[in-house]
């Protein structure tokens, strides 16, 4: 059977549409080689459910069981029942009960322990004379998030716990005074907001990731030349790689602000409908510089350093991993102009505050405008010959 | 049609260089409607880059012309919807079907009907019961079979054809070029790139060309004649010690070894009968005078060309 063995039926070519026509072959293309490719299928579930569990379970806000000790200076019946107390809250366990200062601040250095309580002489004595004596609890803050989540709501835990104790009763305030010290770190900081800032964080990376390397992938596949051969052009190119992974990455924002209400119980106390709305436009500008960093480099491992060198300032300068407010100048300045800095605003104002469009219009007007930018680079730096 | 004057393809002074070196130096050409025109030549003699520079995937240095009637420099997109170019290398998507790969280029090509385009050219090609084989997994000659079926789906007026049949076998090599005589009969234009003299021999007409430069070109017949070559073909006892003896003698321009037979060949007739005079009369040699084969000529050439590089 050859080609010459039937007349070639004549198959209309039409004009009209084209350009929906060429983005529409292009779109189809990419999901079936998205479907086709099982690891990478894979991961678009994968990463945002692991990182997340990883994330959201090491970086955990309300630590359980932490070891602690206690300076015992005196060995009386309040003592005993405010340890219990302390230790019904369930973020204590105490592995090691001292009778000396030394001994307890070795405890503390050498980082056997991330919690002292000291109970000091003549404490009971002084509770029932109502001195509100101080109750010293000291932390190792060189991890401020474990230290001050546990500090915080000591005062309340203590109070509940103790309520119904026999010697005291139900005292209108605390019969003493914790006297909380953060050492090494006194100026804890912690962020309370990971989930959220989560949600950016990853879908920062997997849609860098994701068109990064599409571009390339085709030049050293050697389908570029074909294509380059075709009439389509880089517009419609480029929408036709970015659209699929729109969903994708809807599939991926809505995977991990599922687990994180499911799982880690974040509130979602803004408009869901805004909330999709404003990450599709994240997504599509996190495509369109992947898919600018596609069209610049040479070859897939420079697409993945590439992707990297905005990925790492990403995390670091937005306000993921350290205070936005408490940068320099010149780190707020850089943070502007990353899309995860705008969007982290925007997650964490929605879910977290319940904001509203007009509280947000600043960052998603950043965000389309990062946008416009990024897809604009990458139609004129798309190269249309193989010169 | 366009241009309406029989030419599909007119180029004149054609000059193209990556990183200061040289890849097609003045190249012009002419090739008619309807004609297989054979592209020849050594590896790395700029046939892929001149292929290149006619479907608007390079822009020439410095040169100008037509390909269907179109300027190359200003109508690259023109050309492209009327050129089916087939590559060196399979370029088509290996983790897509034969369907989705002929369906792919019908939409983008704007095919009415995307779905029923492919499904016929499934049926043309032999396909059918594979066309949801991927492409990645087809043997050789059938992904070259399918690289064809993807280029003349949008019904192009010209087809650029790259070494289509490297590394296929002798059987597909014939079905394919049947292929292509019986596409041009149809009003084709087939420009094909390849290293087999079989395949030259098939051409309407050929070009032969080496470091970028055009040596000849023409029929078969106007190139065996233009090379004005007389060749020997020697049989019997220690060709090769002969062919060493012979080699750089005066009037010899080429000594080379065909199976059992040895062809020696050369411009100058006298100074060519002079210098294998004292062999002539050797009875264990028996020397044939014969018109020299394409292979001859062109490997003449490809020695020629090699002294001015």
């Amino acid at each position: 059977m050859s080609l010459s063995d039937q007349a070639a039926p004549t198959h209309e070519i039409r004009e009209r549409f084209g350009f929906w026509k060429r983005s529409y072959a292009m779109l189809v293309k990419e999901f079936i080689q998205l479907k086709r490719d099982r690891v990478s299928f894979a991961m678009i579930v994968m990463l945002p459910v692991m990182q997340l569990l990883l994330f959201g379970y090491a970086i955990n806000t309300t630590p359980h069981n932490m070891p602690s000790a206690v300076l015992l200076q005196e060995d009386s019946d309040l003592a005993r029942s405010v340890l219990k107390a302390l230790e019904n809250t369930a973020y204590f366990r105490f592995i090691y009960e001292v009778h000396d200062v030394d001994d307890f601040d070795n405890l503390l250095k050498s980082g056997k322990v991330l919690f002292g309580v000291e109970i000091p002489r003549g404490f009971e004595r002084a509770v029932r004379r109502g001195d509100r004596p101080a109750l010293l609890v000291a932390a190792d803050a060189t991890d401020p998030i474990a230290a001050s989540a546990a500090l915080g709501s000591l005062g309340m835990v203590v109070q509940t716990a103790l309520a119904h104790d026999l010697y005291i009763g139900n005292p209108p305030e605390m019969p003493f005074e914790i006297r909380a010290h953060a050492r090494y770190n006194p100026a804890a900081s912690s962020s309370l907001n990971i989930v959220p800032g989560l949600v950016g964080t990853i879908l920062t990376m997997t849609m860098l990731i994701f068109t990064a390397l599409s571009v390339t992938r085709e030049v050293e596949r050697g389908t570029m030349e074909s294509l380059l051969s075709m009439p389509i052009k880089p517009v419609e190119v480029m929408f036709g790689k970015i659209i699929p992974y729109v969903l994708v990455g809807f599939v991926q924002a809505f995977l991990i602000i599922g687990i994180g209400v499911g799982l880690f119980g974040v509130p979602v106390l803004g408009n869901l409908f805004l909330l999709a709305l404003l990450s599709t436009l994240f997504i599509t500008t996190n495509l369109s510089i992947g898919y600018t960093i596609s069209t610049v480099v040479q070859n897939q491992l420079q697409a993945v350093q590439m992707s990297m060198m905005v990925f790492l300032p990403s995390i670091l300068l937005s306000g993921f991993m350290f205070p936005f407010a408490g940068m320099p100048a010149w780190a707020q300045y850089v943070g502007e102009a990353l899309p995860l800095t705008h969007y982290l605003r925007i997650v964490r104002a929605i879910m977290l505050k319940g904001a509203t469009m007009q509280n947000l219009r600043f960052d998603a007007l950043a965000l389309a405008i990062l946008m416009l930018v990024a897809m604009t680079i990458a139609v004129t730096r798309f190269r249309r010959t193989l010169d | 049609m366009n241009g309406g004057n029989g030419i599909a393809i007119d180029v004149k002074g054609l000059t193209k260089s990556f990183g200061g070196r040289e890849v097609v130096h003045d190249l012009s050409m002419q090739v008619k409607r309807g004609s297989i025109y054979g592209f020849l030549g050594p590896n790395g003699s700029g046939k892929t880059t001149t292929i290149r520079i006619l479907c608007g995937l390079l822009t020439p240095d410095s040169g100008e012309g037509t390909c269907l009637g179109y300027d190359i420099r200003r109508d690259a997109e023109k050309i492209k919807r009327q050129v089916g170019y087939m590559t060196q290398r399979f370029s088509l998507y290996q983790d897509l079907s034969v369907r989705e790969n002929l369906e792919f280029v019908a939409r983008l090509y704007g095919l009415a009907d995307a779905r029923g385009a492919a499904r016929d050219m499934i049926q043309r090609l032999g396909l059918s019961g594979r066309e949801e084989q991927l492409a990645g997994e087809l043997s050789g000659g059938w992904k070259q079979r399918l690289a064809l079926g993807a280029c003349t789906l949008p019904s192009p007026k010209l087809l650029l054809l790259d070494e289509p049949t490297a590394g296929v076998d002798p059987k597909a090599r014939r079905d394919f070029w049947n292929e292509i005589h019986a596409l041009a009969s149809d009003g084709l234009t087939v420009l094909v790139s390849t290293h087999y003299m079989d395949e030259a021999e098939r051409c309407h007409e050929i070009a032969y060309i080496a470091y970028g430069h055009l040596l000849t070109h023409g029929t078969v017949e106007e190139v065996i004649a233009k090379s004005a070559l007389t060749t020997y073909t020697v049989t019997g006892e220690d060709l090769n010690g002969l062919g060493a003896a012979l080699t750089g003698k005066p009037g010899v321009d080429m000594v080379a070894p065909f199976g059992t037979s040895l062809h020696v060949s050369g411009r100058d007739v006298a100074a060519l009968e002079a210098s294998i005079a004292p062999w002539r009369e050797k009875s264990d040699l028996h020397w044939h005078k014969s018109s020299p084969s394409l292979e001859d000529v062109f490997i003449e050439l490809m020695g020629r060309s090699k002294d001015n590089f």
